[in-house]
């Protein structure tokens, strides 16, 4: 294995079933995490980000979801395998999640500061007053003051919530950190501060991370790579260069040309025709096929491969079939 | 020149707390000319929604004065009233919140023809909803579909219908995209733009989204905690903007691009409380021009080049 490679996606496939049917949440998904790099999942509503990043965290709600088939590789060890216990230490020592809604991992009864110490008492075994110490330091990083850390979390606002749920999540250092649409919930300039907060962190923990968005901007600020995500599947993964001065993929085209872009003069946006498929159908072909403006009748029958176009930009289209440098 | 539509002129609206007088819209001056759209950006709870709803007169302001037309509103009789309520319509954020959930689509737009008694034969109403139906790009299958069946783009569809049914003047779109996915939201954007091509339609577009209130608006007001702090056109606003609070919002709006260099101007701190703000300048404790001056009284919207107005001493100067 690629001794760079700190988490490996393999053939993932998981759906949900409930009353109204199965929900195919995500199809088929690959993809490769390098060690302290970011990639980020990017893809509009019901794509599947967050069920992907559920099922690395092992935090499905059971019963309902149900993991049909693939791997969760972290440093070779299939997480999908491990047990319960295992997972826990995963969760407080390796891979850490942000919410976008910060209350999801704070307790509103509980002093900031105490959470955070209680973390790390949990995981890595400090004393309670270490513990309380290193909860400060922690707070410090993310611009909590000390005057501030024995409030509650209904006292702060809604940026320096998410300070704290990164405080949280990075209080034991973990390796990966998962975001999910960690901004998305906050005004603009709050959410230029916690990017900045996040970039320096990240380098400063030597992380990698996987940031989920549906926001081109945030993408462009933060990535090294990016996989797009279309009705569960990955359909373009490449590096920032390759997606951002190359896509190739008739839906990465088509988002890019659907946002209006401040930094440009654009006389008309240009939608994506349709919306996005009925998760309870599983379409025969490809996914996106009834929306694409290039789609043949082959690609209404025909499920695409993922083609390798340069080295490392993938491609998940009929049309490039045969154009990849290997076939897999 | 052209016209003015609306003229709004030290509007104010305090609510009461239980902690002081939370000034949610405190002595704004702006206007809007016939057929354009008027972008009104700022940040959650700058007061952006109050201003719409004080234009609808669904809220009453504190103080100040709105003119439609030239008409004072508040002036109005209630004859008057009633057909100023057709001339303004809204359309809110969440179409899933604003629409009646038992009604189907059929039911929602013809509400607004029914409770204003536009139409007597049912036929022709009908012939009405049908037709605004189709100028929203609503396909008449969904006509008798509730909103729970309908996607977002298509609940918005809906609520737009509605506001078009009694052909107003003015609209006031308030975050009428925010919701909505981005291909989506391109379906709407564009939607919008050609209803107002076609009907000469006046836009005050509520949002909290630059990139969709450049790519919309033909002029910008920028608020910041109750205060109008900048008013331009679309292209000088964005080009040349003045108040520091404008140059680091702008710079703050991430662009999905990896070409350009973007200088941030990350801002300190959060917005502070709206409740009794100190009378000076709204931005002085985060701003990172502030001088002695501006913390020793507060600061009007001057007009300092054509069209282009701004509410900070040292831009003025
Ligand atoms: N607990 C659940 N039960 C049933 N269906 C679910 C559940 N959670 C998610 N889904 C469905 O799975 C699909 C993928 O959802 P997911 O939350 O992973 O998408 P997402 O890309 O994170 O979207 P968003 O941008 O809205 O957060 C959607 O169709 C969603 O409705
Ligand atoms: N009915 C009310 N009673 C008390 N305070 C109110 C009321 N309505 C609004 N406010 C307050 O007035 C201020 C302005 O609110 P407003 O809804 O106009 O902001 P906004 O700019 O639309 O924000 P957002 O982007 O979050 O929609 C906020 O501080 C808000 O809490
Ligand atoms: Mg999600
Ligand atoms: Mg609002």
């Amino acid at each position: 294995m690629d001794q760079n490679v700190i988490l490996e996606v393999k053939n993932l496939s998981l759906n949900y079933v409930t009353d109204d049917g199965t929900v195919y949440a995500v199809n088929d998904l690959n993809f490769v995490l390098h060690k302290g790099s970011t990639l980020c999942l990017v893809g509009e509503t019901g794509a599947g980000k967050t069920s992907t990043a559920k099922a690395i965290m092992g935090i499905l709600p059971h019963p309902q979801s149900k993991i049909l088939s693939g791997e969760v590789l972290l440093e070779g060890e299939d997480l999908l395998k491990a047990s319960k216990k295992r997972m826990q230490s995963v969760r407080g020592s390796k891979i850490s999640m942000i919410f976008q809604d910060p209350m999801t991992s704070l307790n509103p009864v509980m002093r900031v500061s105490d959470q955070v110490a209680e973390v790390l008492r949990l995981h890595k075994a400090k004393s309670r007053i270490e513990a309380a110490k290193m909860a400060k330091e922690v707070l410090l990083q993310v611009g909590i003051k000390e005057d501030r850390i024995t409030e509650y979390p209904h006292q702060f606002s809604g940026g320096m919530r998410q300070r704290v749920g990164i405080a949280m999540a990075l209080a034991c250092s973990p390796e990966i950190l998962i975001a999910d649409e960690p901004t998305t919930a906050l005004d603009v300039t709050i959410q230029a501060q916690v990017l900045e907060l996040m970039k320096e962190l990240k380098k400063q923990y030597e992380m990698a991370m996987i940031m989920i968005t549906h926001d081109l901007g945030i993408v462009a600020d933060v990535c090294d790579y990016v996989a797009v995500m279309y009705a569960g599947s990955i359909v373009e993964y490449g590096d920032r260069r390759h997606i951002f001065t190359n896509a190739k993929h008739p839906y990465t085209i088509g988002l890019f040309g659907c946002i209006p872009d401040l930094s440009i003069e654009q006389e008309e946006l240009i939608p994506i025709k349709g919306m996005t498929p009925d998760p309870s159908k599983k379409p025969k072909g490809c996914a996106f096929a009834p929306r694409c403006a290039y789609a043949t009748e082959q690609c209404f029958q025909e499920t695409p491969g993922n083609y390798e176009i340069e080295p490392g930009h993938w491609v998940r289209c009929l049309q490039f079939r045969g154009e990849d440098t290997e076939n897999v | 020149m052209s016209e003015k539509l609306v003229e709004v002129h030290g509007l104010k609206k305090y609510f009461p707390t239980k902690k002081g007088l939370l000034h949610a819209v405190d002595n704004i001056d702006f206007y809007i000319n016939k057929g354009e759209t008027l972008g009104l950006v700022g940040e959650s709870g700058c007061g952006k929604s109050t201003t719409g709803r004080l234009l609808l007169r669904l809220i009453e302001p504190t103080g100040g004065e709105i003119k439609i037309e030239g008409q004072d509103v508040m002036k109005m009789g209630a004859k008057e009233m009633r057909e100023f309520r057709k001339k303004i319509q809204i359309v809110f954020q969440d179409p899933y919140a604003s629409l009646d959930s038992r009604f189907s689509v059929y039911e929602s737009i013809e509400e607004p023809l029914r409770i204003h008694k536009v139409y007597n034969d049912p036929k022709e109403m009908e012939k009405r909803v049908f037709e605004l139906m189709e100028t929203v790009g609503l396909a008449p299958r969904v006509i008798n579909s509730f909103p729970h069946e309908l996607d977002g783009g298509r609940r918005q569809r809906v609520g737009i219908a509605r506001a078009l049914a009694l052909n107003p003047e003015l609209i006031v779109l308030d975050e009428p995209v925010s919701a909505l996915d981005v291909s989506i939201q391109a379906q709407i954007l564009n939607l919008l733009q050609n209803l107002q091509k076609q009907m000469g339609l006046t836009y005050l577009f509520i949002s909290h989204n630059l990139s969709v209130v450049k790519h919309i608006s033909d002029r910008v007001a920028v608020m910041y905690l109750g205060k109008i702090v900048e008013m331009a056109e679309t292209e000088e606003l964005f080009k040349n903007p003045l108040h520091p609070y404008t140059k680091a919002l702008l710079s703050a709006v991430p662009t999905p691009r990896i070409d350009i260099d973007k200088q941030r101007i990350v801002l300190e701190g959060d917005v502070p409380s709206p409740i009794d703000p100190p009378a000076r300048c709204r931005f002085y404790n985060r701003c990172y021009c502030r001088c002695e001056g501006c913390a020793e009284q507060d600061v009007q919207l001057v007009e300092v080049k054509p069209n282009h107005f701004v509410a900070c001493m040292q831009a003025q100067e």
